[in-house]
């Protein structure tokens, strides 16, 4: 019994990024077991639109109380929307991470790029044998 | 009851301290230069005295009690050294006055810097840097000018033990030099093998605690130093820890070619609720002409037996440059000077001595209660997990708020990273046997109710003048200065 | 032995339950070749003999309570009010630590906070962190911001007038960050070469106000110059002309430091002295340094805690927005205590002593056959007097026959100003004090 739910149909980079393709686009965010870790979120720095990032590329940071960390680009893109209301409310990001936490709407340049980041249950293990 | 706002007392047009009427005709005041609005407070010397004095009264300092902060050695801060830093002589001297005006404080500087360099086993010290991480700092960019100077460009990362202080991965971003992390064995150590892979010709030195910072003397240091000299790369001391080995070792016969000092920790100079520190480099001879400057030297020598060298500044030739306007915390150097004075050669390896027996004495009494990962001889610190396998929640930070209840001041929590709730215990050598038993029995205490009651630590501190306070509000909602702004002219 | 209390039968009872023989077997890990060494170090004095060995060296020194003390450059003889002391010297403000733990720390936090809102009010800036080393390193960490938040810019334009050892001291901070400087090759500080410096590549301007000549320059001019080429303004002040002067955050500064020892802080030969760096809100989380926010607590009670650690090193490590731990909390409380004490209407007082005599000296300086003091630009508290002779000879000569503490010789900082003498005067120096060093200064030519 963990204190984190993985969500099937998304899938993982090791930095705990999760990333939901959608044709030709993506959603990205960063994954319940990353929430977890961090807690409470007080703040985020988000990319500028149209901004473009190769994957493993840091494109913003997140911090709590206790950590900042990096959020990098599960696979290579174009930043075409930014999720403007974590600004005012970052804790969103706590209370739904797969959700209404997401952070950034990519136009994948290299949607192969999904291929090397790992599944659910790829992820679960993953998670499980961190804790 | 809480403490008013000094803004929020007084009222307006009361003075404080009152200044003469000018000597002088008075000068034609351009008024197009001069502010509207100053905005301070208006009160009176009473209200000033009263207000500082009522806040005061909400802090913990050494003098009320134990505070074994790790890593921080706070020891008993010596009243001596206060007043002799604030003798005339000291205190009134200006930075750029003649140095014929001002032999006795070069003097003075000059004896601090001998001593260090005997206690450490270096060629040389420069004094300058104001604190550990400005001595890191200085410490990295010596080293990195010494490769630069042998015409090795290839050089660009600096080794750093997972167990290290933040500040040192910090000091070799600012040097423009690549942290790489070293991995600690199961003993604690730095692990030999993968330092062994990482040292190359690309790596300018590597920065160790000794002891380090879960409070152990590393088993392997010679073979460590010799690994990285072996590679072409120096050695970096972080002597935060060496309270525990004054008298004991000497950090460049093991053949460290650079190590800081805190003149703060070590040598007793009062923390002042954050600073000011200062934390003066040593350097073993080949990297005396890179040292911060310019140090004190003489510069004439005695013209007969009976006679005083002439003291003064000298720049080594060489020199990383300048850290700090004029010649560091010259006040900290008094106040060592004094310590040192006071305890002599043999009396600081006395308080080595003792610090390391403090520590490993509270070990010793709350080691079967607090699980310590390292459970061997350590020095001057250690650090034992704050959780237990059978109360899974409670955590290291409300045994240390439970702690506050006991009138004691917390252990550092949740430092070095690699243990899981760390609490970092440091006494130092001033405390009495009394203070360590009376300690030991609050953790047990603690740790009893812990299982029985645990309420009494999560709602913890009870009895402290305000209770847990938010941290995420006040990072969501930033409320850091309590004035209007006036808006820029040009806005 | 002094401070540590151990009996023989302390160490004996605690190295049994340890489970050691002798105090000698802790160190069992120390390699045997090289532990205990014999220190060459002399035998412990007492305290007594300390308080003699220490008041020796002291009178070997001259202070400004014996003399006429002239000389300032970042370092200057102010009145500092009893209290100040007293007030520090409390125990529970000397000998507290960081505070980590602020449920037991609210005092020096709150002090802390106290002091962020006034360095704000004498800059007119948005926000304050809790202190730097000093003026220098201050400076050389607004650099550091400047650099990290004008993606990619390397260039750095100082003025000339700005303090030569915080020019330094930038230079040693950035070595290893590929940075050029320029700007301060002259020696004249000038807002219309200094302009002509700034182009598409500077990531920021370091001007001071008063700078290091005590002279006053166009602020705003510069400031608009910066920002239309996108970069920062940092300008390099002074606590107590703040008194009477416009603050810098009005002409639309993006960064403030500066060296605050004159709140009340001693001259004691260089150190510790207080760097304060005070910027716009939008900057705050690449500022370096310690900051106090305010909060509440589990009761709903108002209170104070560190906040936004996550920028500082201790989290942040490798990426953190600068290496600094320790700063100058008790000088940050002492200039906090000074500004209370001397209030809105003290330091006020304060400046416009300083600004009168000032002028009355350079007034009487310039009227010394021999002697002329530049006042091509306005000027504070300090001020440039050309000398007939070089101004090493004239000190000499100046505390010789009248110990008096003569102004700096530029000439070891400016290459160009030989023979010119920078005379500070505070509201320490009596109108006997300057006239005496005018009629000593007659006598030289």
């Amino acid at each position: 019994m963990s204190n984190w739910t993985i969500a099937d149909g998304y899938k993982y980079a090791k930095s705990d990024e999760w990333i939901k393709q959608e044709g030709g686009e993506a959603l990205i965010g960063i994954s319940d077991y990353a929430q977890n870790q961090l807690s409470d979120l007080v703040f985020i720095e988000l990319p500028k639109v149209g901004a473009s990032y190769s994957a493993g590329q840091a494109f913003g940071v997140v911090e709590s109380v206790k950590a900042a960390a990096d959020v990098n680009m599960p696979a290579s893109g174009e930043v075409i929307a930014v999720n403007a209301e974590l600004e005012s409310s970052p804790e969103t990001m706590n209370q739904d991470a797969y959700g209404k936490g997401w952070i950034i709407r990519i136009k994948l340049s290299n949607p192969a790029d999904l291929d090397a980041l790992m599944d659910a249950a790829a992820y679960t293990a993953y998670c499980n044998e961190r804790a | 009851m809480k403490e008013p706002l000094i803004y929020d007392l007084g009222s307006p047009g009361r003075n404080g301290v009152l200044m003469p009427q000018p000597d002088v005709p008075l000068a034609k005041i351009p008024k197009d230069m001069m502010r509207d609005d100053l905005d301070l407070p208006e009160v009176s010397e009473i209200d000033v005295v009263r207000h500082f004095t009522r806040l005061s009264q909400l802090n913990y300092g050494i003098d009320k009690g134990f505070y074994p902060l790790g890593s921080c050695t706070m020891k008993y801060n010596p009243r001596l050294n206060e007043d002799m830093a604030r003798l005339p002589g000291f205190a009134a001297i200006h930075p750029y006055q003649n140095t014929e005006t001002v032999q006795g404080a070069l003097e003075l500087m000059f004896h601090v810097q001998e001593w260090l360099a005997e206690l450490g086993g270096f060629a040389g010290v420069s004094l300058q840097p104001a604190a550990g991480a400005h001595g890191e700092f200085s410490g990295i960019l010596m080293m990195r000018a010494y490769h630069l100077d042998r015409g090795d460009t290839k050089r660009t990362k600096i080794l750093i033990p997972d167990s290290a202080h933040g500040t040192n991965p910090a000091s070799t971003t600012m040097s423009g030099l690549q942290a790489v992390e070293i991995p600690s064995d199961a003993r604690g150590n730095v692990d030999l093998d993968k330092l062994k892979a990482a040292c190359d010709d690309t790596v300018v030195g590597l920065m160790i605690t000794n002891p380090n910072t879960l409070g152990l003397f590393e088993e392997h240091i010679l073979e460590v130093v010799k690994l990285v000299h072996d590679c072409g790369g120096l050695v970096y001391g972080d002597g935060a820890n060496f309270n525990a080995l004054m008298g004991i070792v000497r950090p460049g016969d093991l053949g460290f070619d650079v190590m800081h000092y805190n003149l703060h920790k070590t040598f007793s100079t009062p923390h002042g609720g954050g600073g000011p520190g200062s934390g003066p480099v040593g350097v073993a001879e080949r990297l005396l002409p890179f040292l911060p400057g310019p140090i004190v030297g003489v510069v004439q020598e005695p013209q007969s037996e009976d006679d005083m060298p002439d003291f003064g500044f000298v720049m080594p030739e060489k020199s990383i440059g300048r850290v700090k306007a004029f010649h560091g915390n010259f006040g900290m150097f008094v106040r060592a000077y004094a310590y040192m004075l006071v305890y002599g050669g043999e009396g600081l390896r006395r308080v080595s001595e003792m610090a390391v027996l403090n520590a490993n004495y509270i070990r010793a009494r709350i080691r079967g209660v607090y699980p310590v990962p390292h459970d061997r001889i350590n020095m001057h610190e250690f650090v034992c997990e704050g959780r237990f396998a059978d109360a899974p929640d409670i955590h290291a930070l409300d045994i240390a708020k439970r702690l506050m209840d006991y009138s004691f001041h917390p252990p550092t929590n949740y430092f070095p990273l690699i243990v899981h709730e760390a609490l970092m215990i440091e006494p130092t050598e001033t405390e009495s046997k009394e203070t360590l038993d009376s300690f030991a029995e609050a953790m047990l205490a603690i740790a009893r109710e812990a299982h029985e009651q645990p309420s009494l630590l999560k709602e913890a501190p009870h009895t402290a003048p305000i209770g847990r306070l938010d941290e995420v509000l006040a990072a969501k909602q930033l409320a850091l200065c309590c004035r209007p702004i006036p808006i820029p002219e040009n806005a | 032995m002094s401070y540590t209390p151990h009996t023989e039968q302390d160490v004996a009872s605690m190295l049994k339950i340890i489970g050691v023989k002798t105090v000698d077997d802790l160190f069992v890990d120390v390699p045997t070749k090289h532990r205990f060494p014999k220190l060459e170090l002399p035998e412990a004095l007492t305290q007594m003999e300390t308080m003699w060995e220490l008041e020796d060296l002291s009178s070997e020194n001259l202070p400004a309570g014996k003399t006429a003390m002239f000389l300032g450059a970042g370092a200057y003889n102010h009145y500092s009010p009893s209290i100040v002391n007293h007030l520090i010297l409390r125990g529970e403000f000397l000998t507290a630590y960081t505070p980590y733990q602020p449920e037991i720390s609210q005092g020096t936090l709150q002090a802390m906070f106290e002091y962020q809102s006034m360095i704000c009010a004498l800059t007119a800036m948005e926000v304050a962190n809790a202190s730097h080393y000093d003026g220098a390193t201050s400076l050389a960490e607004a650099v550091i911001l400047a650099l990290n938040t004008t993606s990619g810019r390397k260039k750095i334009v100082m003025c000339p007038g700005v303090h030569p050892e915080y020019r330094a001291v930038v230079r040693t901070y950035t070595q290893g960050m590929g940075v050029t400087i320029s700007g301060d090759d002259m020696d004249t500080a000038d807002p219309d070469t200094l302009i002509s410096h700034m182009d598409d590549q500077t990531a920021m301007v370091a001007i001071q106000y008063p700078n290091f000549l005590g002279q006053i320059m166009d602020v705003a001019k510069v400031v608009r110059a910066a920002h239309e080429k996108g970069a920062l303004v940092c300008v390099v002040t002074l606590p107590v002309p703040l008194g009477m002067l416009k603050p810098p955050g009005l002409f639309g500064a993006d960064i403030v430091v500066g060296e605050a020892q004159g709140l009340g802080i001693q001259l004691g030969y260089g150190g510790p002295y207080l760097g304060f760096f005070a910027t716009r809100e939008k900057f705050v989380r690449k500022m370096a340094g310690r900051l106090i926010g305010q909060t509440k607590d589990v009761h709903g009670e108002e209170g104070f805690v560190l906040t936004l650690a996550t920028r500082e090193q201790h989290i942040r490590r490798e990426k953190a927005t600068s290496n600094i731990c320790t700063n100058q909390g008790l000088m940050a409380l002492a200039a906090t205590i000074y500004l209370c004490a001397m209030g809105k209407h003290g330091l006020k007082r304060v400046a416009e002593l300083c600004y009168h005599k000032a002028h009355y000296a350079a007034d009487q300086i310039d009227a010394v056959k021999g002697f002329s003091v530049d006042r091509s630009k306005p000027f504070f508290m300090e001020f440039v007097v050309q000398c007939p002779r070089p101004v090493s000879e004239i000190n000499q000569y100046l505390m010789d026959m009248y110990g008096i503490v003569g102004g700096l010789d530029l000439a070891p900082f400016y290459s160009s100003r030989k023979n010119q003498m920078l005379v500070a005067v505070t509201e320490m120096n009596t109108r006997e004090e300057i006239d005496a060093l005018v009629d000593a200064l007659k006598e030289v030519v």
